[in-house]
C-alpha cells in the first residue's frame, strides 16, 4: 500500500509540474495565477497521499492549512487589478 | 490484495487521472475562461477521489472527518475563486470602463 | 519509491526557484515563488518535519504571496515599472560569488551536525518534566525560550517600523483599505471570508492546542489567523483598525507582554524564564494562545502596511 501512495504522490507532483508550464508561458497574469491555484490543489493532494504513505496523520494538518490559505493569492490578485479611484487612468492592469 | 485495497488503488488512479486532466486542460485549452474549468472542476474531483482513497486507508472516523473538511473547504475555495477569476478574465477580454 | 519521490521534488524545487528568478514578468516570478513555497512545504513533510512544513506552507505559500502581490500592485500604482533593468555582468558575478559563498557556509554548517548528535536524546530526557510531548514546542517555549521571547519583540518592532513611515497626516489613521474594488468580486470574497475567518480562528486555536503534543504551535496558528484576517479585509467583511485603537494595541502586545511577565515571574523562582513546577504546561499553553493572537494581528497589519490619511481610505468600502 505504501508504494501505491508514493506512486500517487509522485504522479501528483508531475501534474503540478505540468501546471507550472502554464505559469511559465502565461500569456496573461490571470493564467499564471490560475497555475498557482492548481499548484495549491496539487500540494493538498500530495500532503494527503504522503501522510498515508508515511502513516503520519499530522500531515493532514498541513493539508488543512494549505486548503484554508489557498484563496489568499487569488483574492490579493483580484484586489490588485481591480480599478481603483485613487489610481491613474490607463494604468497597466497586468 | 483485499477488496478494500483494490478500491483504494482504483480511487487513487481515478484521482490522479482527474488531476492530470486538470493540468492538461490548463495547458491545452485556448483561453483563460475555459482554462478556469480545468482548474476549478477537474482538479477538485481529483482531490475528492484522492481524499476518499486516503480516508479509506486510514479507516478512522476522526481522520475521515478531517479529510472531509479539507475537501469541502477546497471546493468552497474553488467556487469562490472561480467566480472572481472569471470576472477578472472577462474584464481582461472586454475592457469596458 | 521514496527516493524517486524526493528526487522529483528536489528537481521541481530547484526549477521553481530558478524560474522565479529568471521570469521577466514580476507577477510571474511571484507565482513561481508561491509554488516554490508550496513545494518546500512538501519537502519538509517528506523530511518528517511537520512543524516546519506547517509554518512554511502558511508563511511561504500563503502570507508571503499576498504580501508580494499587494506590494507589486502598490508599486505599479505609484508608477514604478516593477521590471528588472539589465544588470552589469560584474554585478551578476558579485551576486553569484556572495550567494555561492553563503551556500557553501550553510552547507558546511549543516554537514557539521554529526548524525550521532546527542541533542535529540538530551531533549527527550528533559521533555517529561514539561508535561508536553512536542519537542519543538519544548525547545521554543522552555529550553530556548529566550530566543522565542526576543523573536516576538522583533515582530512587534517590525510593525512599529512600518507604522513609523506613516505620512504626518496619516498618523494614527487606518492603513489603506485592502477591499476589492469590483463590486461582484467584493461580494464573492466577502461572503467567502465570512466563513473563512471563523474557520481560520478555529484552525489557529486547534494548531496551538495540538502544538503542545503534536506538530503545531503559536507561529503556525498565528499565521493561519493572519491569512483569515487578510481575506476578510480583502472581501470588505472587516475594516482595518486605526493605529491608536487601544483594543488593537492590547492584542498586539498581549503575547509578548504575557511571555515577558511570566518570564520575569520566573525570577522569583530563581531564574528568568523558568516555570514553576507543575504549572509548566498550563503556562506554556497560555503563552502560546496569547502569542498566536498577537502574531496573527501583527502579521496581518504588516501586510496591510502603513497608516495613510483618511482620504485615501474612503474608496474601497470599509
Amino acid at each position: 500500500m505504501t508504494g501505491l501512495f508514493y506512486a500517487a504522490a509522485m504522479a501528483l507532483l508531475v501534474t503540478v509540474a505540468l501546471a507550472l508550464v502554464r505559469a511559465w508561458k502565461g500569456p496573461g497574469t490571470i493564467d499564471r495565477i490560475m497555475a498557482a491555484q492548481l499548484v495549491g490543489t496539487g500540494v493538498i493532494g500530495v500532503a494527503l497521499t504522503l501522510g498515508a504513505a508515511r502513516g503520519d496523520a499530522t500531515m493532514l494538518d498541513a493539508a488543512l492549512v494549505a486548503t484554508l490559505l489557498a484563496a489568499l493569492a487569488v483574492a490579493a490578485f483580484v484586489a490588485s487589478r481591480a480599478p481603483r479611484g485613487a489610481r491613474k487612468d490607463g494604468e497597466d492592469r497586468s | 490484495m483485499t477488496g478494500l485495497e483494490y478500491a483504494i488503488a482504483g480511487l487513487l488512479f481515478m484521482g490522479v487521472f482527474f488531476y492530470a486532466a486538470g493540468s492538461l486542460g490548463l495547458l491545452r485549452f485556448p483561453d483563460s475562461a475555459s482554462r478556469l474549468h480545468a482548474l476549478t472542476k477537474a482538479d477538485n474531483v481529483g482531490l475528492g477521489l484522492v481524499a476518499l482513497a486516503v480516508a479509506l486507508h486510514w479507516g478512522s472516523v476522526a481522520v475521515a472527518a478531517k479529510i472531509a473538511i479539507v475537501w469541502l473547504f477546497a471546493i468552497f475555495t474553488a467556487g469562490a475563486t472561480a467566480q472572481v477569476l472569471g470576472q477578472s478574465s472577462k474584464d481582461e477580454t472586454d475592457p469596458r470602463p | 519509491m521514496s527516493l524517486v519521490f524526493d528526487l522529483v521534488l528536489c528537481l521541481m524545487i530547484l526549477g521553481t526557484a530558478a524560474a522565479s528568478l529568471l521570469m521577466r514578468s514580476a507577477l510571474g516570478g511571484i507565482v513561481f515563488f508561491i509554488a516554490f513555497g508550496n513545494l518546500l512545504g512538501i519537502a519538509w513533510l517528506s523530511l518528517g518535519a511537520v512543524n516546519v512544513a506547517l509554518a512554511e506552507i502558511a508563511i511561504g505559500a500563503g502570507v508571503t504571496g499576498i504580501l508580494l502581490i499587494l506590494a507589486h500592485a502598490r508599486l505599479s500604482a505609484m508608477g514604478d515599472p516593477v521590471e528588472c533593468e539589465p544588470t552589469s555582468p560584474w554585478m551578476r558575478a558579485a551576486v553569484a560569488v556572495i550567494c555561492g559563498g553563503l551556500i557553501v557556509l550553510l552547507s558546511v554548517a549543516v554537514l557539521s551536525i554529526s548524525p550521532t548528535d546527542r541533542m535529540g536524546a538530551q531533549i527527550a530526557t528533559l521533555m517529561p518534566a514539561l508535561g508536553i510531548e512536542n519537542p519543538v514546542t519544548g525547545v521554543l517555549l522552555a529550553f530556548r525560550a529566550y530566543d522565542t521571547l526576543l523573536e516576538t519583540f522583533v515582530l512587534l518592532g517590525a510593525l512599529v517600523a512600518v507604522w513609523a513611515i506613516a505620512p504626518p497626516r496619516g498618523w494614527p489613521q487606518r492603513p489603506a483599505s485592502l477591499a476589492i474594488a469590483t463590486p461582484v468580486s467584493l461580494t464573492v470574497i466577502g461572503t467567502f471570508s465570512r466563513v473563512l475567518l471563523p474557520a481560520s480562528l478555529v484552525m489557529a486555536a486547534y494548531l496551538v492546542w495540538t502544538g503542545s503534543d503534536l506538530p503545531g504551535g503559536a507561529f503556525q496558528g498565528g499565521t493561519v489567523l493572519a491569512g483569515g484576517i487578510l481575506v476578510a479585509a480583502l472581501g470588505g467583511a472587516i475594516a482595518l483598525p486605526r493605529a491608536d485603537d487601544m483594543r488593537l494595541r492590547s492584542v498586539l502586545v498581549l503575547g509578548p507582554a504575557m511571555f515577558l511577565g511570566i518570564g520575569l515571574g520566573g525570577i522569583a523562582l530563581g531564574r528568568f524564564l523558568s516555570y514553576p513546577v507543575g504549572l509548566e504546561k498550563a503556562l506554556i499553553v497560555a503563552i502560546e494562545y496569547a502569542l498566536a493572537l498577537s502574531i496573527g494581528a501583527t502579521l496581518a497589519l504588516l501586510v496591510a502596511g502603513k497608516p495613510v490619511p483618511p482620504a485615501a481610505v474612503q474608496e474601497g468600502g470599509d
